[in-house]
C-alpha cells in the first residue's frame, strides 16, 4: 500500500448537534416522503370508487325510469324517450364470447408453440410480432375491419354460412341473413384477433413459469411434447389459464372501437349472428355526443354503469386465479 | 403389431396432430397480423403527403390535412404524461418501497390492474360527469368538451400503466443498495429518488413510453370529452381535435377522401406506436448488456 | 462474557443481554461480548448461526424491516444504540458497514464515494477532491482509477466494486466497520488484496467481519467469536480459538465436524 497515505483523522462525536440537526430534519423528511407516496396510492383506490359511483349516479335517472325493463326491454328509442337495453347488452355478449371462443384455442397453440414446439431462434421473432400485434390501437382493426375484412365476409364467407349452417334445423336461425359484411360473426371474428395477442401472452408467460425440471424429468420419462402439454403444464397453470381466459374476456367486453366499427348500430334485435347489433360500447360511442336529453345521456351512463360492473367482476376474477398461479411459486 | 407399438403409435398421433395444431394456431395468428399490417401500410402509404401534416381536416371534397388533430393528439398526451406520470411513479415507489407485502398494498394492486384493463368508454363517461359537468355548471356553459377533458381522460390511462411498471422495476433493484444506502446514513427519501429510482431509470422509462403508446390510438374516452375541433385550436377549454377520433369520424363516413385520410392517419398513428416499442426494447437491452 | 487475554484491551462496542427477534421467533440468545477498539474481530458459525444478524445489530440496519426487532443493551463510546433516542444518522456516522455483494451506486466513481458525504457534511470542492482520494487511498483503489473518477462505477471489476463500497464507507470516517462476509462473492486474487487491505484498516477502525470462511478468519482476525444457534459459545483470541478451543461446539466445527 502507498506510503503516502494520510491517516483519515478521527473527528469527535461528542455534542454533534449539527448532525442532530440533521437527523432531525431527515426524519421530517422521510416522514412527508412517505405521507405523499401513500397519497399517491390512494388516489387510485379513489378512482376506481369514483368511477363507479360516478357512473352510477349519471345513470341513476335512467334506472329510476325504467327500472328492471331497463335490460329486459329491446326498445332503444331516442326519438320517444324510451330506453330499453337488451340488443346492446346481447350484442356485447355475443361478440365477446364469440371472440373467445374463436381467440382461446388460437392463443393456446400459439403459447405452446412458443413455450414448447418452436426452435431457440424463431422464439423471439414471433413473440415480437405477437406483441407487436397487442400493440396495435384498437381503431385500426375497426377501419380495417370496415374496409377488408366486412367486405371480404360479404363477398365470401356470409352468403356459405347462410346457405350451409343457416340452413340447419334448430341453429339455423342463427345463421341466417343477408350478406352485409356488418354483424355480430364479424365483430366477433374482429374482436378475436384483437384480444388474441393478450390471451397469448398472459398464456405464454404462464406456462414458462413451469419450472423445467418438471417437464424435464416428464420427457425423460418418454412423454411426448403434446403429453407434457396435456398432463404436466395444463394442470400446474390450470387457474392461471384460466385467469388469462377470463382478461381477455373483460378486453372484449370492454372494447369500443375494433366493434364500432363493424357491429352495425342497429336498434332492432336480431338473433342471428349475420345481422347487424350493437354493443353497450358501440352505442356509447355513436350516441353520446349527439344525445340531447338528459335521460338519454342517462340512459347511455346507465350502460356504462352496467359494463363496468360487468368488466369489474370478471377483471377481478381474472386477477384472484392469476394470483393463484405466483402464490404457487411462492413469490 | 403389438400392443406396444399401437400404443405408441396413438401416442404419436396425437402428438403429431397436437404439434401441427399449434403451429398452425401460430401461422393462423401470424397471417392475420401480415393482412392488418399490409393493408394499413398499402392504404395510408397512398394517402401519405406533406400535406397531411401542414393543413387543417377538410369539409368532405376539399383537399386537406391532419394537422390539428396531429397537433390536439400530441397536445392532449403531453399533458396525460405530464399529469399521470407523477401520481404514477409515486404510487409505484410506496408500493414497492412501503407496501411491498402488505394487505393495503396488494389491494392498491389488484385494484391498479383492473383499472388497466377497465373499458376506456367507461373512463370518458367518468370525466363527463366528474369534469364537464361541473365545470359547465361552474362557467354557466361556457366551458363543456374540452382538450382538458380529454386530456384528463388520457391521464386515467396512463396512471395505471406507469404505476405497475414502477413497482414492478423498482422491487427488481437488490435491496442490498437499500440498505447500503441507509448503512450510510442516507435518508430514505433521497436514497429513493436518487438512488433506486435512478438505478431503475431504464425500465421506468419504458414503462412511460408503454403508456404514451397506449393513449396513443385510444378513441372512445375522447369522444365526449375533448369532443373535436375542425380548426386548429391550443385552447385548454375548447373542444379540440385528436387523431382517432377524426379517423372515427371520417371512416364512418361516406366519402372516399375522407376516408384516404384516414387511412393515412390510421399509417401514422401505427408507425408512431411501433416506433415506441422498439424503442422501448432497446432501451431495456442496452440497459441489460451493462 | 470476558473472555480471555482481551480483558486489558480497551471496549469500543459492549453487548449486553442482547436478544433478536425475527417475526416474534428469537435469534440471539443473551449475547454478551466486548469488542475491543483498533481490533480486528471475526465472528464465525455455520449457516444460520446469527452471525449476521449480530452484525446488523451494530448499525441497526434492521430497522427498516418491520418485523425485526432487538432488545438489550448495545454501548457505543458508552451510549446504548438500542436506546430509542438514540439518533440513526449519527449511529450510521459512527459505524459503517460493507456488505457482501458490492453494491456501487447508479453514478459516477467520485459521486459513490461523495454521495454521502455531501449529505452529512458541506465540503468545498477542492476539500471533497481531497476527501474523495483519501477514501480511495484507503481502500487501496486510487491508484487503478484516479484518471477515470468520472466514469460509471459499474464499469469496475467486482473486486474493484468491493473496494470502492469499502472507501464510500471510509470516506464517512466511522470509527467502527461492519464487514459483512466481504469476500464470498469475489475471486481469490479480489479477496487477498481485500484481506491486505483489512488487516491495514485496523491501525484506524474498529473491525467486526463475519465469515464463513475460517481460514479467512484465521489469516485476518485478532480476536474470534464463535456463534452457534443464536447463542455466543465462545469467544477469545484466535490463535486460542483455533488452536486450543475451549468449547467442544468450538473444536467440532474448526475441525470441520460439521458445516
Amino acid at each position: 500500500m502507498n506510503d503516502t497515505v494520510h491517516p483519515l483523522v478521527m473527528t469527535t462525536h461528542a455534542g454533534d448537534t449539527a448532525g442532530d440537526r440533521r437527523a432531525t430534519r431527515d426524519q421530517r423528511h422521510d416522514l412527508w416522503f412517505k405521507r405523499s407516496m401513500f397519497g399517491a396510492a390512494m388516489l387510485v383506490l379513489v378512482l376506481l370508487g369514483a368511477i363507479a359511483a360516478s357512473t352510477l349516479w349519471g345513470g341513476g335517472l335512467a334506472f329510476k325510469t325504467f327500472g328492471w325493463s331497463f335490460i329486459t326491454s329491446t326498445e332503444w328509442d331516442a326519438v320517444n324517450n324510451h330506453f330499453g337495453a337488451v340488443v346492446p347488452i346481447y350484442g356485447t355478449l355475443v361478440t365477446s364470447f364469440l371472440a373467445l371462443l374463436i381467440a382461446v384455442p388460437v392463443s393456446f397453440g400459439i403459447a405452446i408453440f412458443l413455450t414448447e414446439v418452436a426452435p431457440p431462434w424463431l422464439k423471439m421473432p414471433v413473440a415480437s410480432a405477437i406483441e407487436l400485434l397487442a400493440g396495435i390501437p384498437s381503431i385500426i382493426y375497426g377501419m380495417w375491419g370496415l374496409f377488408v375484412f366486412g367486405p371480404f365476409m360479404a363477398e365470401h364467407l356470409s352468403p356459405l354460412i347462410n346457405d350451409y349452417l343457416g340452413a340447419l334445423p334448430f341453429v339455423g336461425s342463427l345463421f341466417q341473413g343477408p350478406p352485409l359484411g356488418i354483424g355480430m360473426l364479424t365483430a366477433g371474428i374482429v374482436l378475436a384477433v384483437m384480444i388474441m395477442p393478450f390471451i397469448t401472452s398472459v398464456m405464454h408467460e404462464v406456462f414458462r413459469s413451469v419450472p423445467t425440471p418438471l417437464k424435464e424429468s416428464a420427457y425423460a420419462l418418454g412423454s411426448t411434447t403434446w403429453e407434457v402439454v396435456w398432463d404436466i403444464v395444463l394442470p400446474y397453470t390450470r387457474s392461471a389459464v384460466v385467469g388469462g381466459i377470463f382478461l381477455g374476456l373483460g378486453r372484449a367486453l370492454g372494447e369500443t372501437m375494433a366493434v364500432t366499427f363493424v357491429l352495425g348500430n342497429a336498434q332492432q334485435f336480431s338473433a342471428s349472428l349475420l345481422m347487424p347489433s350493437s354493443s353497450i360500447a358501440s352505442v356509447i360511442a355513436n350516441e353520446f355526443s349527439e344525445a340531447y336529453t338528459d335521460l338519454h345521456r342517462s340512459a347511455l351512463i346507465a350502460l356504462g354503469f352496467l359494463l363496468f360492473v360487468v368488466t369489474f367482476v370478471v377483471l377481478a376474477l381474472a386477477r384472484l386465479m392469476l394470483m393463484r398461479l405466483s402464490r404457487k411459486e411462492g413469490l | 403389431m403389438n400392443t406396444h407399438e399401437r400404443l405408441y403409435r396413438k401416442r404419436a398421433l396425437k402428438n403429431a396432430v397436437a404439434m401441427f395444431f399449434s403451429c398452425g394456431a401460430t401461422a393462423f395468428g401470424l397471417l392475420w397480423l401480415a393482412w392488418i399490417l399490409l393493408t394499413t401500410l398499402i392504404n395510408g402509404f397512398q394517402a401519405l403527403n406533406l400535406r397531411l401534416f401542414t393543413q387543417m381536416t377538410p369539409p368532405p371534397g376539399t383537399e386537406g390535412g391532419l394537422a390539428n388533430a396531429f397537433y390536439g393528439s400530441a397536445l392532449m398526451s403531453g399533458i396525460a404524461l405530464l399529469i399521470g406520470t407523477p401520481i404514477g411513479l409515486m404510487a409505484g415507489i410506496w408500493l414497492a418501497e412501503f407496501a411491498r407485502h402488505s394487505r393495503l398494498g396488494t389491494t392498491v394492486r389488484f385494484i391498479n390492474d383492473i383499472l388497466l384493463s377497465a373499458p376506456s368508454i367507461v373512463l370518458g363517461l367518468f370525466i363527463y360527469t366528474g369534469v364537464i359537468l361541473p365545470l359547465n355548471l361552474l362557467t354557466n356553459h361556457q366551458v363543456g368538451f374540452s382538450a382538458i377533458a380529454g386530456a384528463l381522460a388520457l391521464a386515467l390511462l396512463v396512471i395505471p400503466v406507469v404505476v405497475r411498471t414502477t413497482d414492478e422495476m423498482l422491487q427488481l433493484q437488490p435491496s442490498t443498495m437499500r440498505e447500503a444506502a441507509l448503512a450510510l446514513g442516507v435518508p430514505q427519501w433521497k436514497l429513493t429518488l436518487q438512488i433506486v429510482l435512478r438505478a431503475a431509470k431504464a425500465g421506468v422509462v419504458t414503462g412511460i413510453l408503454l403508456a404514451l403508446a397506449r393513449i396513443t390510438g385510444e378513441t372512445a374516452p375522447l369522444l365526449f370529452t375533448a369532443f373535436g375541433n375542425q380548426f386548429w385550436s391550443s385552447n385548454l377549454l375548447k373542444p379540440i381535435a385528436s387523431v382517432p377520433v377524426v379517423i372515427f369520424q371520417y371512416a364512418m363516413s361516406p366519402f372516399d377522401d375522407w376516408h384516404a385520410l384516414a387511412w393515412a392517419g390510421a399509417l401514422v398513428l401505427t408507425l408512431f406506436v411501433l416506433v415506441l416499442s422498439l424503442t422501448s426494447r432497446l432501451i431495456l437491452l442496452r440497459n441489460r448488456s451493462h | 462474557m470476558d473472555a480471555t487475554g482481551i480483558a486489558h484491551e480497551k471496549t469500543k462496542i459492549q453487548v449486553r443481554g442482547l436478544e433478536f427477534f425475527y417475526n416474534n421467533q428469537r435469534s440471539l440468545n443473551a449475547i454478551d461480548i466486548d469488542i475491543p477498539e483498533k481490533r480486528i474481530t471475526a465472528i464465525i458459525g455455520p449457516s444460520g448461526c446469527g452471525k449476521s444478524t449480530l452484525l446488523r445489530v451494530f448499525n441497526r440496519i434492521y430497522s427498516m424491516y418491520p418485523k425485526q426487532e432487538a432488545r438489550g443493551e448495545v454501548l457505543l463510546n458508552g451510549e446504548n444504540i438500542l436506546a430509542p433516542g438514540y439518533s440513526m444518522n449519527r449511529l450510521r456516522s459512527h459505524v459503517g458497514m460493507v456488505f457482501q455483494k458490492p453494491v456501487p451506486f447508479p453514478m459516477s466513481i467520485y459521486d459513490n464515494i461523495a454521495y454521502a458525504v455531501r449529505h452529512h457534511e458541506k465540503l468545498s470542492r477542492r476539500e471533497m477532491n481531497d476527501r474523495v482520494e483519501q477514501a480511495l487511498r484507503g481502500g487501496a483503489l486510487w491508484d487503478e482509477v484516479k484518471d477515470k473518477l468520472n466514469q460509471s462505477a459499474q464499469s469496475l471489476s467486482g473486486g474493484q466494486q468491493q473496494r470502492l463500497c469499502i472507501a464510500r464507507t471510509i470516506a464517512l470516517r466511522p470509527q467502527v466497520l461492519l464487514l459483512d462476509e466481504p469476500t464470498s462473492a469475489l475471486d481469490p486474487i479480489s479477496t487477498g488484496r481485500i484481506e491486505q487491505l483489512i488487516t491495514e484498516l485496523k491501525t484506524q477502525y474498529t473491525v467486526i467481519i463475519v465469515t464463513h470462511n475460517m481460514q479467512q478468519a484465521a489469516r485476518v482476525s485478532d480476536n474470534t467469536a464463535f456463534m452457534f444457534m443464536g447463542e455466543l459459545i465462545e469467544y477469545g483470541k484466535t490463535d486460542q480459538i483455533f488452536t486450543t478451543p475451549k468449547m467442544k461446539q468450538t473444536e467440532d466445527y474448526i475441525t470441520g465436524r460439521f458445516g
